[in-house]
């Protein structure tokens, strides 16, 4: 299924078949058969909490390889704003661009720019839209995807606005055309990501029908590769830098929300936290509150897990770097972007649904609560589904049984053994009567 | 939580502790995805919940606690909330929109805006209040399930 693509495979040989990662899965997508962790497709969101918390490091997040750059003639690397947070010292975002260039890639166009524009963008968005306060970000592409199957009543309440890094693709290959002349296909519109839901993005769009990325390179690998660079490039750094503070602060959680211009915002990171977020939500508790931001990874896109610095220590460079520089050096009077809003409307995907008609429904629930009454309610895992109760629906579902749980199984064990155990006993009596005859 | 089978719907129970904020929308909220699971349409899982957490918190800061029963048959989701509290002496005037007992300095705050009842009222389709003072309240709301 296009539509449910994702960037995270595991390794098989390596996966153990613990039970971390099924424990870690916010939206219960991932169960372990027959020893290993396979996820279920639908269920996946694409948060990379798996990745993170795999201690075998079976669970492998999708991105392209740096070698990708030569399937093109010309290549334009879009850094995302976590980008910067990654180095020590850093003061001058300048010596980054430039080291790209140093490094391989024809041009440069920071996502950060493009980012103002979003928040240009945003802002007349919310003024404009206030019958759907408060309007929640949808940048992050695993926010997108958690409202899809989970929240059907908070898809109006989203920013219906495409990405910084789409919009930023848009303008990098308007402008690489323009200069060189090449055909579009020969120009490689790289991102340099935090994140492998950026992939998934870039496969699988959405709200749009095709992404302008043509390639997804992970922080981690451009990191190494830029560190020489930036020596040379620290002498004389290029004027490629076209965003300031507003732009830059979307790598870390609360940017997108201050770029608003509003104080009337929560910014939440964090799975957990951003569940519980849309939970109130939808139960109304939130007034007056124009806009929430949030972001899947601790931290906002520096934690995301393709970065190699500790999120908050990236969060606390960024900031020092964002002391002196201007407040925004993209605006739309001067960059105008065109049609900038979602080209499809986002449509619920009730996934989690047990089955088809209602009446079938209230059998299966009904089922599910009498197998939970059964099972010990320990959620321990050793059944391969993160809690009873999923053992419990993919039983209903058909994909399970009941003897998966070791506690049934070891009940149903105790059962056959038992005329044994008897005769055993009647054969140690038998013993003992033997012997006091004998006496 | 218990249940019972019937062959043409689902019963769940649940307990609302007393004074505990922090558990409060438990029940609602398990309600929540019980109904999404069983693809019941958005709007109406909207209603329901916000409904049960209006009622909910109720019983929280008013009756110390009580039980919920919420009955999902193929024609409606009914919920039965129940709590032996001190009653409500005025029903038609806490029917009001804006009617609160919130002392004023409490209301600034926030709290006692006098939208509960009438939220419950907004968002069911049936809504029946039985309340005696020193005795308890039982609050009986239905959401239809059309189609």
């Amino acid at each position: 299924m296009a539509n449910f693509y994702h960037s995270v495979r595991l390794d098989e040989s390596l996966c153990k078949g613990c039970i971390n990662c099924i424990k870690r899965c916010p939206t219960q997508a991932i169960r372990v058969r027959n020893g290993k962790a396979v996820i279920t497709s639908e269920f996946c969101i694409d948060c990379g909490e798996c990745i993170r918390i795999c201690q075998s490091h079976a669970k492998l997040p999708t991105y392209d390889s740096v070698d990708i750059m030569k399937n093109y003639k010309y290549t334009v690397a879009l850094p995302a704003p976590a980008l910067y947070g990654q180095f020590n010292n850093l003061t001058d975002v300048r010596v980054v661009l430039t080291a790209l260039k140093i490094m391989g890639f024809d041009d440069v166009y920071e996502v950060s720019g493009a980012a103002e524009l979003v928040s240009e963008i945003s802002r007349d968005y919310v003024l404009k839209h206030k019958e759907y306060w408060p309007i929640i970000s949808t940048a992050c592409p695993t926010i997108v995807r958690l409202i899809r199957v989970r929240f059907p009543n908070l898809i109006t309440h989203m920013l219906p606005v495409l990405p910084p890094v789409e919009i930023a693709a848009r303008l990098a290959r308007k402008k690489a055309i323009e200069k060189t002349g090449l055909p579009s296909k020969d120009i490689g519109i790289l991102f340099i990501s935090p994140c492998p839901a950026k992939s998934t993005f870039v496969k699988a769009p959405l709200c749009t029908d095709k992404s302008e990325i043509d390639g997804v390179l992970a922080i981690k690998d451009v990191y190494p590769l830029l560190l020489g660079p930036m020596k040379q490039a620290v002498l004389a750094p290029e004027d490629l830098s076209i965003s300031g503070r507003i732009g830059i602060g979307w790598g870390s959680t609360g940017g997108e929300a201050g770029g608003l211009l509003s104080d009337s915002y929560l910014a939440a990171d964090g799975m957990e936290n951003v569940i519980h977020v849309l939970e109130d939500l939808e139960d109304e508790k939130f007034h007056d509150l124009q806009f929430i931001e949030l972001n899947a990874c601790n931290g906002g896109c520096v934690g995301g897990v393709l970065t190699v610095e500790n999120p908050y220590v990236a969060q606390a460079k960024l900031k020092r770097l964002l002391k002196y520089e201007a407040v925004a050096r993209s605006h739309l009077d001067m960059t105008p972007v065109e049609k900038p809003h979602w080209k499809n409307r986002l449509q619920y995907e009730p996934v989690f649904k047990l089955g088809e008609s209602l009446l079938e429904n209230i059998n299966k629930i009904n089922q599910v609560e009498q197998l939970c009454n059964r099972f010990p309610g320990l959620d321990c895992g050793s059944c391969g589904a993160p809690t009873c109760k999923a053992l419990a629906e993919d039983i209903v579902r058909g994909k399970a049984s009941e003897n998966d749980c070791i506690h049934i199984l070891r009940e149903y064990l105790k059962q056959i053994i038992s005329p044994f155990s008897m005769l055993d006993k009647d054969l140690k009596r038998g013993d003992a009567n033997e012997k006091e005859e004998e006496e | 939580m218990s249940e019972q089978t019937g062959t043409s719907g689902v019963e769940l129970k649940y307990m609302v502790s007393p004074d505990d904020f922090t558990r409060a929308g438990e029940a609602s909220s398990k309600v929540k995805n019980i109904l999404k699971q069983m693809g019941i349409s958005p709007d109406v899982i909207r209603k329901v919940s916000i409904a049960m957490y209006e009622g909910e918190i109720n019983m929280v800061i008013h009756a110390h606690g009580g039980d919920i029963t919420v009955t999902i048959t193929p024609e409606e989701i009914r919920m039965v909330l129940r709590d032996d509290g001190p009653g409500i002496p005025d029903v038609e005037k806490a029917m009001k929109a804006g009617y609160s007992t919130a002392p004023e300095q409490v209301r600034a705050l926030g709290f006692g805006a006098g939208m509960g009842l009438p939220n419950m009222q907004n968002y069911t389709d049936e809504m029946k209040v039985e309340t005696e003072i020193g005795v308890g309240t039982t609050i009986t709301m239905s959401v239809h399930i059309e189609g």
